[in-house]
């Protein structure tokens, strides 16, 4: 390995414990030593992509000690979470000068990378908890950051899920501990191969399902999301629709689902119903919705259902011994929309929060004719849109075309109807978005608008520049097999995880 | 039977954390369910009548001694995590805390039913 794995960890947690030092008066110099520390963190991840390795920490050998596993899965997490952060904290340069306490919240938000990171690179089940309530905590206070009404509401909303969510993933880690005897992920893997489920193993199994579906906000316990994200600050709500429900929730569930319990048919078809429910629901309340950033949280959680869903159907295919290529061709798809929702998400709710400074309102009826003043967001806002709702040749489109075929060759023609129907409801709610914000009567109060300038519009330019190039990643075979691959072989593989990592 | 008392408190506290209106009585809730999870952690380390697992030079005299130390001491793990566990739920605590404190500032209630500014 070139990159010596703990730095993913060390270097946020570091500069996150080394910016409030800066002051009120150092703000600007906090914000750049962030902004580094963002982009080391995305070159460090563009530097792992193809390798894979095992860290030990303090050199104990590894049931003893904790160790770090980094294969194709976690290398494009960590790739996603690069992205992501590093155009979101661009854009928080901009933003976040309208609050106070700057170099608070470029700590909050690096510790929260941190965790993420954490989360993706562990494999110790204990150690993957202690990060994951790391990114949580961060990002609960995150959500309350602007201290008002609506946000200390959403964030005591989340704060009480989120910790009954981490209450269950503990106790599933104990009852693990105490079936297996272990804490390391692949020797845990190992002890269940050998001697079986039992119910307390099947019991922790719900558990994680439980406790993971909650950080996921997959429907039925999504009820957090729809609050926490559109009260949060708008790089925030980026962070969090974009990379943190993912991390910690689908990441971390595919991981235990796959490598460490091993896929069986019925938690491939509770994964296809939690996806479906969760697909369908959240995009039906997302067209009812008048608050842009409310709908476009609603509209994350269908676009999570669709990841969900892929990955089950994966899981179901290989439970039932059906052909490996559908199988692992349905992975693909629910890997690389994963890829592609955190980069349009997150976009989308940057130009959300660039119309928010600019007009200063959230509600699609109050704006209107804004194409003239803000050119740049319109823009950016407008590929986003055709990228979620899946028009060629931007990302979301292949990836949707992918989980279509996946579904259709392995003869569920019914899933792949509602993968369809679902993707119209999308097109209604974005184009929904684009009537009331860009076209129409400019209102009166609106006429001075300006656009935002600076480091907002690269961070947003540099995240749309993906959204047009994130087809590539499938239709360049050199890529594909760089970067999908690998996280597709991780998940394929199942139960040789444990042999894999004891072999590295 | 220890293990089903210990399952019980954690369903006390999840219906505390889940019916209760007063935003306090849900931090409390939360917490049982904390001290639940923590309790059985260590009740799977516990061995009746064991010895702390602290090894010394007695113990590695021969491999019976080592073995016998091995049998009748607890296991030390889940007291570590336990500890860990007990670290972060302080930092929970003190966030929910805060929270509820700032809440309470800005609607002058603690009641839930009444602090609803967001639907939909």
């Amino acid at each position: 390995m070139s990159i010596p794995l703990p730095a993913f960890i060390a270097i946020p947690l570091a500069t996150a414990f080394l910016l409030p030092m800066f002051g009120k008066r150092g703000k600007d110099a906090a914000t750049v030593v962030a902004n580094i520390a963002t982009i080391l963190l995305l070159v460090f991840a563009i530097s792992c992509i193809g390798e894979s390795g095992v860290y030990e920490i303090g050199k104990w050998p590894i049931p003893l000690g904790i160790n770090l596993v980094l294969d194709g899965l976690s290398s494009l997490l960590l790739l996603a979470i690069g992205v992501v952060s590093a155009a979101v904290m661009l854009f928080s340069a901009g933003y976040m000068e309208q609050y106070t306490a700057k170099s608070k919240y470029l700590s909050l938000f690096l510790l929260m990378v941190a965790g993420m990171n954490g989360v993706v690179l562990s494999g110790d089940i204990f150690n993957l908890f202690v990060f994951l309530e790391i990114a949580s905590l961060a990002s609960y206070a995150l959500v309350g950051f602007g201290c008002g009404h609506e946000e200390l509401e959403a964030s005591f909303k989340y704060t009480v899920l989120g910790t009954i969510a981490s209450i269950f993933v503990l106790f599933a880690i104990g009852l693990v501990y105490g079936n297996t005897g272990t804490l390391n992920m692949a020797y845990i893997s190992k002890a269940i191969q050998s001697s079986g489920m039992n119910a307390g193993l099947g019991f922790a199994l719900a558990l994680f399902i439980v406790g993971f579906g909650l950080k996921a906000a997959l429907v039925p316990f999504h009820a957090w999301l729809p609050d926490a994200h559109p009260s949060a600050p708008a790089p925030i709500s980026a962070m969090l629709s974009g990379v943190l429900i993912k991390s910690l929730g689908v990441y971390a569930l595919a991981r235990v689902v796959f490598n460490v319990f091993g896929v069986s048919l019925a938690v491939g078809w509770l994964l296809i119903v939690l996806g479906i429910l969760s697909m369908v629901f959240g995009a039906f309340l997302a067209i009812g919705q008048w608050d842009i950033k409310r709908l476009m949280a609603y509209s994350s959680i269908s676009q999570i259902g669709y990841v969900v869903l892929g990955i089950g159907l994966g899981a179901m295919l290989l439970a039932k011994g059906a052909n490996p290529a559908w199988a692992s061709l349905a992975i693909l798809a629910g890997l690389f929309h994963l890829v592609n929702h955190a980069v349009y998400k997150s976009l989308l709710f940057l130009t959300s929060g660039s119309l928010e400074k600019a007009t200063g309102t959230r509600q699609l009826r109050e704006m209107g004719g804004l194409a003239q003043r803000l050119p740049f967001t319109r823009t950016t806002c407008t590929i986003a849109s055709a990228s979620i709702v899946g028009i060629p040749p931007f990302s979301g489109f292949w990836s949707k075309l992918i989980l279509v075929m996946a579904a259709i060759q392995a003869q569920y023609y019914w899933i792949a109807a509602i993968i369809v129907f679902v993707s119209l409801c999308t097109l209604i709610m974005y184009l929904k978005v684009q009537r009331y914000v860009f076209f129409g009567e400019l209102p009166e109060n609106l006429r001075q608008v300006k656009e935002n300038g600076g480091s907002m519009l690269i961070g947003m330019v540099f995240l749309a520049c993906l959204c047009v190039l994130m087809g590539l990643l499938v239709l360049v075979p050199g890529l594909r097999d760089s970067i999908l691959e690998p996280a597709v072989r991780v998940l394929m593989d199942g139960l040789k995880y444990s042999d894999i990592v004891a072999g590295m | 039977m220890l293990y089903a008392l210990c399952f019980l408190l954690f369903m006390i506290g999840l219906y505390c954390a889940v019916v209760k209106k007063n935003m306090v009585k849900i931090v409390v809730g939360i917490l049982i369910m904390e001290y639940a999870v923590n309790l059985f952690l260590v009740m799977l380390g516990y061995r009746h009548g064991g010895v702390a697992p602290i090894i010394d030079k007695s113990h590695l005299e021969s491999q019976a001694a080592l073995n016998n130390f091995v049998s009748s001491s607890v296991d030390p793990l889940p007291q570590a995590l336990v500890l860990t566990a007990i670290v972060i739920s302080l930092g929970s605590l003190a966030l929910m805390i805060s929270l509820c404190i700032r809440t309470y500032e800005k609607y002058g209630t603690f009641d839930i039913t009444e602090i609803r500014r967001l639907r939909g």
